[in-house]
C-alpha cells in the first residue's frame, strides 16, 4: 500500500502529515516513510534515527572525449536542451540542463561522447523503532528533481518486504516532480489550509489526481482559520474530508523546534487518530 | 524603473500576502508581475479583470504521423523515457513520459515524427482594485516549469512600465531554487526573502541566498511570524548580518493575515493597524534601499 | 580591444539590458576599427531550457574581449563565458550602452 502525501499550495503541511501519520502508525507496525521533496527534505528535522545505508544515485551523462572528436557540432544539433555547444575547439557539456537522452552521444560519428555516471544526489535510509526513513536529496546545484524521485521510490518500494505500508511526502505543486512522486501511488492525500490560497490551490491538485485517476481524500490543516468552503468544496465534489488539524499557535513554535506535533500536544495527536480511522473506513489499509 | 522581486525559498511563508500589500501601497506607481506560475494565488487578493489573455507555448513533445509511419520500431528502440509504446499495430507517443529531447524524431528513417510545441498555460495582463496594471500567468498541470514562462511574465510587465512611465515593478517570485527563481531574479534591482523561524524556512533561506550571492543582488529580510521561535529568529539576524543582507522588518505571527485573505483582502485594505504600519514602514524602507543601492 | 554590451536596443543609446542569458540584444563596439554592430538574440524568449549557454554561444562567436552586463550571467552562461576567457564586467544595469563605455573607460566600473 503507497500513501502519497501531496498538495498544490506549498507550507500547508505535507511534512508535518506525513512524520505524524508515521509515527503514530509506528506505535503498532512498521512503517517506510520516504521524502520525496529533494531539493530541500525536510522530514529529516523530525524523525531522527540510525543512519543504516547511503546510497549514491547517478544519471549517465556525456563526457566529451578531445581525442576522438573532429569538431563536427552534430552533437550541438541534435541536443534539444542546449545542454551541448561547441565552442571554437572545445565542447561543453551542461549536466544541469542534461535530460539523459542519450541523442549526441550515440549520434556521435566518432564516439567522442561516451556516457559516463554522474552523481546527482543520495538516497539515506534510516531506522528508528518502526520506523524506516528514507530521505532522497539533489546534491547543491543540481535542478532535476524527477530522476531523484524515481530513484527513490525505487529505493523505497525494492528495498523492504512489500508487505510494509510505505507512505511518501510529494513535493509541493503541480508540475513535472509531483507528478512523478504521486503518478504510481495507491492513496493520495490533499492536505491544504481552509483559506482562499489554500481552495485554490487544492483545486489545481485536484485536478492532477483526476487526470492521473488517483483516489484521493482531503485534509485541512490549520482548521479554524479562514473559512468552511474548503469543507463545502469537498462536500459538493464529494471528496471524502480525513480529518482536520486545529489551528494552534503552539503547533507552530513545535513545529519550529522540529518536535513532533503528535508528541507534543494531544488535541492534534487525536485528529491525527481520527485520519487514521478514517482512512480505515474508506479502506485505504486496516 | 526599478525591479523589486519577492522571494521565500520555503512556501508558506507569507511572501505573496505580504507581496500583495507591498502592491497595494505601491499604488498605481508599480507594474505587478505574478512570476509565481506554478500555483499563482496573488490574483485572490488583488481582483484582476483578466482583460487581455494570451496562450504560453513551451516543451515539445514527439508527434507520430501514422500515415507516414513504416513501423520500424527505431523511435522505441532509442526513447530512452518508455515514451513510445506500440499498442495493436501501431507506434504512439505517451505525452507525459515524453521528455521532447527529439532523438526520435532525428533518426526516423521517413520523417514520421514531428516536434510540437505545447500549449501549457495562459498569461494575462489585468488591472488589479489599486488600479495598477498586473502581469500574471498559469501553467497547466504537469507543465515543464523553466524559466521561459517567468521570463515572459516580466518581459510583459517591463515593457507596460516603459511605455505607461511606472517607477518599480513588483515581482512575486517563484518559490523553490531552480530555473523560475533563477529567471525571477535575473534584472532585479533589490530582492527581498520572506522567511519563518523555523529549521526548514532558515534552511532554505541559506539556498536560495546562495542564488542571490551569484547575481550579486542587493538583498533583504523580513522573518514572518518571528516570535514562533525566538532562537532561530535571531540566527536569521545574525546570518543576515554578516552576509550584508538589510533586515527590512519582522512580524509577529498574526492570523489577520489569513482572515483578511479569507475575505479576498489585502492587510492594508483590513481593519487592522499592528502590521499594517509594520508594512508600510517595511516598504518605504524597500524603496529607499532599492534607490540608494 | 572588442567590447560586447548586453542591450535592449541596437544603439549607443539604447538601455543595458541587467540579464545575460535572456538578453534582448548585443552591442558590439570595435575600439580599433570605431565599428558598432549587433546581435540579435530575440529569439531566445521562445527558448525553455538553456537559454544561458545558447546565449554565451552566440557572444562567442563574435570574439569579444569584454562583456559589459547588468546582473552578470547564470551559472551555466558563466561556465561558457569563463571558458572562453571574454572578461564580465557587471554593475551597468541602470545606464545607456555608450554610459556604460563611458565608465568602463574612465574605471568606474
Amino acid at each position: 500500500m503507497k500513501i502519497v502525501i501531496a498538495s498544490g499550495k506549498g507550507g500547508t503541511g505535507k511534512t508535518t502529515l506525513a512524520t505524524n501519520l508515521a509515527y503514530l502508525l509506528s506505535q503498532n507496525c512498521p512503517v517506510i516513510l520516504s521524502d520525496l521533496d529533494v531539493e530541500e527534505p525536510n522530514s529529516g528535522f523530525f524523525i531522527k534515527g540510525k543512519k543504516i545505508q547511503e546510497k549514491q544515485v547517478f544519471r549517465m551523462m556525456p563526457e566529451w572525449d578531445r581525442e576522438k572528436c573532429v569538431l563536427c557540432g552534430n552533437c550541438q544539433r541534435v541536443c534539444n536542451f542546449n545542454a551541448v555547444i561547441k565552442l571554437g575547439e572545445e565542447v561543453l557539456v551542461f549536466n544541469q540542463l542534461c535530460h539523459s537522452c542519450y541523442a549526441c552521444s550515440e549520434l556521435c560519428p566518432q564516439n567522442a561522447l561516451p556516457m559516463k555516471s554522474y552523481e546527482v544526489g543520495k538516497i539515506t535510509e534510516f531506522e528508528e523503532n518502526n520506523i524506516h526513513f528514507v530521505e532522497g536529496k539533489l546534491n547543491v546545484g543540481e535542478e532535476q528533481a524527477v530522476p531523484l524521485i524515481k530513484e527513490t521510490i525505487d529505493f523505497a518500494n525494492n528495498n523492504f518486504p512489500s508487505d510494509i505500508l510505505r507512505i511518501f511526502d510529494a513535493p509541493p505543486g503541480t508540475s513535472c516532480p509531483v507528478i512523478e512522486a504521486t503518478k504510481d501511488a495507491d492513496y493520495v492525500i490533499l492536505i491544504t489550509e481552509p483559506t482562499p490560497f489554500g481552495l485554490h490551490d487544492l483545486t489545481l491538485a485536484i485536478e492532477v489526481m483526476r487526470e492521473l485517476k488517483k483516489d484521493f481524500g482531503v485534509v485541512i490543516n490549520r482548521y479554524g482559520i479562514g473559512n468552511n468552503d474548503v469543507i463545502e468544496y469537498c462536500k459538493v465534489e464529494r471528496i471524502p474530508l480525513l480529518g482536520k488539524i486545529p489551528n494552534m499557535k503552539k503547533a507552530a513554535v513545535a513545529y519550529a523546534k522540529g518536535e513532533l506535533l503528535s508528541e507534543a500536544i494531544p488535541e492534534i495527536r487525536s485528529a491525527f487518530n481520527t485520519i487514521i480511522q478514517n482512512l480505515k473506513v474508506c479502506e485505504v489499509f486496516s | 524603473m526599478k525591479e523589486i522581486v519577492v522571494i521565500s525559498g520555503k512556501g508558506g511563508t507569507g511572501k505573496t500576502s505580504i507581496t500583495a500589500a507591498f502592491a497595494m501601497l505601491a499604488g498605481r506607481n508599480a507594474v505587478i508581475a505574478d512570476c509565481d506560475v506554478d500555483a499563482a494565488d496573488m490574483h485572490l487578493l488583488l481582483q484582476p479583470d483578466y482583460a487581455r489573455s494570451e496562450d504560453f507555448y513551451s516543451g515539445f513533445k514527439a508527434k507520430i504521423d501514422q500515415n507516414l509511419c513504416i513501423k520500424c520500431g527505431k523511435c522505441k528502440q532509442v526513447c530512452r523515457f518508455d515514451a513510445v509504446q506500440k499498442i495493436d499495430d501501431s507506434y504512439n507517443i505517451i505525452n507525459l513520459d515524453c521528455e521532447g529531447c527529439a532523438y526520435c524524431a532525428e533518426i526516423c528513417p521517413v520523417k514520421a515524427i514531428q516536434m510540437v510545441e505545447q500549449n501549457v498555460g495562459k498569461w494575462y495582463i489585468s488591472q488589479i482594485k489599486s488600479e495598477a496594471q498586473m502581469v500574471h500567468a498559469r501553467l497547466g498541470i504537469g507543465a515543464d516549469n523553466s524559466g521561459k514562462l517567468v521570463a515572459k511574465v516580466k518581459k510583459e510587465a517591463k515593457n507596460i512600465s516603459q511605455e505607461t512611465g511606472k517607477d518599480y515593478i513588483l515581482v512575486d517570485g517563484s518559490p523553490g531554487i531552480g530555473c523560475p527563481v533563477v529567471s525571477s531574479l535575473s534584472g532585479a534591482n533589490y530582492v527581498i526573502v520572506v522567511t519563518e523561524p523555523t529549521l526548514s524556512g532558515f534552511h532554505d533561506m541559506k539556498r536560495v541566498f546562495e542564488l542571490i550571492q551569484n547575481f550579486k543582488l542587493p538583498s533583504g529580510c523580513i522573518i514572518n511570524k518571528q516570535d514562533v521561535n525566538a532562537e532561530i529568529s535571531e540566527k536569521i539576524v545574525e546570518f543576515c548580518t554578516t552576509n550584508k543582507i538589510d533586515i527590512i522588518s519582522k512580524l509577529p505571527y498574526d492570523e489577520t493575515f489569513s482572515e483578511a485573505m479569507t475575505q479576498g483582502k489585502t492587510i492594508i485594505e483590513f481593519d487592522e493597524e499592528n502590521l499594517k504600519n509594520i508594512l508600510k514602514d517595511s516598504w518605504s524602507k524597500i524603496l529607499l534601499l532599492t534607490d540608494t543601492h | 580591444m572588442k567590447i560586447a554590451f548586453t542591450t535592449k536596443g541596437t544603439e549607443w543609446d539604447s538601455p543595458i539590458d541587467p540579464r545575460f542569458g535572456r538578453t534582448d540584444y548585443f552591442l558590439i563596439y570595435d575600439e580599433e576599427k570605431d565599428e558598432l554592430s549587433t546581435v540579435d538574440n530575440t529569439e531566445i524568449n521562445e527558448v525553455a531550457h538553456g537559454a544561458g549557454p545558447r546565449t554565451a554561444q552566440k557572444l562567442f562567436e563574435q570574439k569579444p574581449d569584454v562583456l559589459i552586463t547588468g546582473n552578470g550571467p547564470g551559472g551555466n552562461a558563466a561556465t561558457v563565458l569563463n571558458q572562453s576567457g571574454i572578461k564580465i564586467i557587471t554593475g551597468a544595469g541602470a545606464m545607456t550602452a555608450k554610459e556604460a563605455y563611458d565608465a568602463y573607460k574612465k574605471g568606474e566600473l
